[in-house]
């Protein structure tokens, strides 16, 4: 993704990296993340990013750059965060050793219903007011590129 | 040997550290926003594995949040780089540095 050349081919990648991690998902025994992975992931933004790719179709210049200016100091940053991650991990604590979807661990969906629509039933809302936010800037845009055209 | 849930959260850094590269150093728009997608996507691994690990629903409800705030992002940021397109015909993010205040 970092140095494919054509928008299309970054979001044929960015697809198949959101199906695998999809399929990660289900082994991992969250399956209903995992369909919402793949129905809203893929479904949803990837085909309105494909849709938009397909609507613009703005051909750069031959010669035109890949990379920003920042593309030096963005990778030797980009190093020293992959560094400080993997220093993090050899030097934590070993772990309680419970691996994923084992036994009684397991993934339950009775537990997370009710403990969504109990305990965090409030932040449920809020994502609403926040929808509303959405829909009310969405509608600026358009109302700005309305005046801009005349 | 790596630990599975040690191993998904290395896979869940790399995929953040990938996005917040493209993020950096690419100059279309339309890809930067791709990597945002890709950074997002690598959270929430993260908090699936923390939530598997736990025996905890929080997580999930993290991610649940996470997908909201993801397809707004998109709904939002793609008619605003329609309206940048339109202004400069071209999705270089350097062309659109006169927008600075």
């Amino acid at each position: 993704m970092l140095v494919l050349r054509e928008p299309m081919r970054v979001a044929l990648a960015l697809i198949t990296s959101m199906t695998s991690l999809g399929a990660v998902y289900g082994l991992m025994g969250v399956h209903f993340i995992a369909a919402f992975q793949v129905l809203i992931y893929v479904g949803a933004v990837m085909v309105f990013m494909v849709y938009v790719l397909m609507l613009l179709e703005v051909k750069e210049a031959p010669g035109s750059r890949r990379f920003s200016r920042y593309v030096l100091p963005g990778v030797i940053g980009g190093a020293l965060l992959v560094a400080a991650l993997g220093a993090g991990m050899l030097r934590g604590p070993a772990s309680a050793g419970l691996l994923p979807g084992e036994g009684d661990q397991a993934f339950n969906l009775v537990e997370f219903s009710s403990t969504f629509l109990t305990q965090y039933w409030f932040v449920f809302e809020l994502t609403t007011v926040f929808l509303v936010g959405a829909i009310v800037a969405a509608l600026a845009v358009v109302n700005v590129s309305r005046r801009r055209q005349g | 040997m790596m630990e599975s849930s040690q191993f998904l959260l290395a896979v869940a850094g790399g995929l953040f550290v990938i996005g917040l590269l493209g993020v950096v150093i690419r100059r279309n728009a339309l890809v930067m926003l791709m990597c945002m997608e890709l950074m997002l996507n690598g959270v929430n691994l993260s908090l699936v594995t923390f939530s598997q690990q736990r025996a905890d629903a929080a997580g999930a409800v993290m991610v649940f949040l996470t997908f909201v705030v993801a397809t707004a992002e998109v709904a939002l940021a793609i008619p605003i780089v329609l309206l940048l397109v339109k202004h400069a015909r071209s999705l270089d993010i350097d062309r659109f540095s006169e927008l600075k205040g």
